[in-house]
């Protein structure tokens, strides 16, 4: 990651913050499934994944299933409508869990939502693999700008941008802190996010 | 790797592993209801086959078309090669056709270079295996076989080859499939010993990234991986053994000889097999032979091919290099 990014870029959300957040969203999932019996939970790489990890721990203990929660991974990246802008990516890994998501309620999670194209790609990619239930979209957060007509169930912060602005996600598991910064297009890598 | 393989000695190690790790990646879709991908739509993928093949043919096949490409299958017989069209009419009129992507194959070594550095097509072009000059996909399905296998998770994602003994046995002299491998296991740091006699040893081996040795007794107490070869009757216009039943005794690989290597060590062979010749059947039909693990995992290797030559507006690898950097 580059250097200037944590002094241009402003903090909004700390580690704290994002426990509350992560511990609300989780408490409204169970209140939305009546329980999250069905729940699945299918995090977007990279950072969607560690976040659908940490929900998944929480839903266990508001239910009280320790290790009942299904939690895996959707790669997204051969569904992109921009793969002919930019050269091929590498991919990361798809993991469905071993009961797999039919009939399932499907929780997507990703760290941003702003255009909802990565979410149209990922509802592309769920229909490949199977037909749930239905499919809910949980953020933490929400800077707007959509081009789609796509929504989030649950959202950890409205962040309200402009389009110059980047929202840059750091979770401890891949980036050794937790927290949400906000800073300027040209000061921070283009994140696309 | 720019826009096009054509040797698998291009390739930087980083290069190799990204392949290898995308292919690990497209193999968990074998697992899946719809094992199709939606990346390659709209992009057409050119079979150009001046020689025969069927494993390879159909397994570009298959990968081009999981990535759902439109595919055209081209093959010289019956078609106006055989009346005498050169292969430069040919690449115009492939081009006429608007081909991303040319997966050539062709008797001659050198012709997928030709190809792609004419100025004929614009798209990638893809070696099949050239003559006895190269067959990069096939070195990069075994590379991704031996990763498989020898490494602790069962997948070595992000991982090279660092350290591992393979041992190529057989038709060297021939075989393209010896030279990309050489190449490419060697850029990933495998210590690659190539075994035949010395009629099938080729001129200039000395400058290639490997031992050699004549004697496959010697070798094979202490490898990762064994590589047969097969002897290619079709392009030997001269005797270069006595006699088989010879060959087979001192090259071929038997169960005593298979009992003799490491426990976890794996015997592997490109296909088609000549059974009692370089391969005893008891050999191919054990567990530790994975003849036809790796045509599965040649399907995954190709479309990690396909997708990083032609899935983004350039080349993958350079890609990967960029972002390393920023």
């Amino acid at each position: 990651m580059d250097a200037h990014t944590s002094d241009a870029a402003r903090s909004v959300l700390e580690a704290p913050d994002i426990a509350r957040v992560l511990t609300r969203i989780a408490h409204e999932i169970v209140e939305r499934a009546k329980g999250a019996d069905d729940v699945v939970l299918l995090g977007i790489p990279t950072r969607g994944v560690f976040l659908a990890r940490r929900l998944a721990a929480r839903l266990e203990e508001i239910t009280g299933k320790p290790g009942r929660i299904p939690v895996g991974s959707l790669d997204i990246t051969m569904y992109r409508d921009d793969l002919r802008l930019r050269p091929a990516r590498a991919l990361a890994r798809t993991e469905i869990p071993d009961d797999g998501i039919d009939g399932r309620l499907v929780v997507l999670v990703d760290d941003v939502l702003f255009s909802g194209r990565t979410i149209r790609a990922a509802l592309d990619a769920l229909g490949d693999i199977g037909r749930p239930r239905a499919v809910q979209l949980a953020v933490l957060v929400d800077r707007g700008h959509r081009e789609l007509p796509i929504r989030a169930d649950y959202v950890g912060k409205n962040l309200p941008t402009s389009l110059r602005e980047t929202v840059k996600v750091q979770l401890t598991e891949e980036d050794g802190r937790d927290s949400v910064l906000l800073g300027l297009r040209g000061t921070t890598p283009a994140d696309g996010k | 790797m720019k826009r096009h393989l054509i040797s698998a000695a291009d390739l930087s190690r980083d290069d190799a592993v990204l392949i290898l790790d995308t292919a690990e990646e497209l193999a968990r879709l074998a697992d899946r209801p719809i094992k199709k991908l939606p990346t390659l739509r709209g992009r057409t993928v050119v079979n150009l086959f001046f020689e025969d093949s069927t494993r390879t043919r159909i397994s570009f096949e298959a990968a081009a078309k999981r990535l759902s490409a439109d595919v055209i299958n081209f093959s010289a017989k019956g078609s106006s090669v055989s009346k005498g069209e050169s292969l430069k009419d040919t690449a115009l009129t492939l081009e006429a056709m608007g081909a991303d992507a040319v997966v050539i194959r062709h008797h001659a070594s050198g012709a997928p270079h030709r190809l792609a550095t004419s100025g004929w097509i614009n798209g990638a072009v893809v070696n099949a295996g050239d003559g006895t000059h190269e067959h990069p996909t096939q070195a990069l399905l075994d590379a991704f076989t031996i990763r498989r296998h020898l490494s602790p998770d069962g997948s070595g994602a992000g991982q090279d080859l660092a350290g591992r003994r393979i041992t190529i046995v057989g038709d060297v002299l021939h075989s393209r499939v010896a030279r990309s491998n050489v190449h490419l296991l060697s850029t990933l740091g495998a210590e690659v010993t190539l075994v035949a006699p010395p009629t099938l040893v080729p001129f200039g081996v000395e400058s290639w990234p490997c031992e050699v040795s004549y004697d496959l007794d010697a070798v094979v107490g202490k490898t990762d991986a064994v590589m047969m070869l097969r002897v290619q009757r079709e392009r030997m216009n001269a005797a270069f053994f006595p006699t088989e039943r010879e060959y087979a005794r001192r090259y071929g690989l038997d169960g005593d000889r298979m009992a003799r290597m490491p426990e976890h060590a794996i015997v592997m062979h490109p296909g088609p097999m000549n059974r009692g010749m370089e391969i005893t059947a008891e050999v191919a039909d054990s567990d530790r032979c994975t003849a036809v693990e790796q045509v599965a995992n040649g399907v995954s290797t190709r479309m990690a091919v396909l997708y990083l030559l032609l899935g983004g507006n350039e080349s993958a690898v350079a890609a990967a290099r960029t972002e390393e950097s920023k």
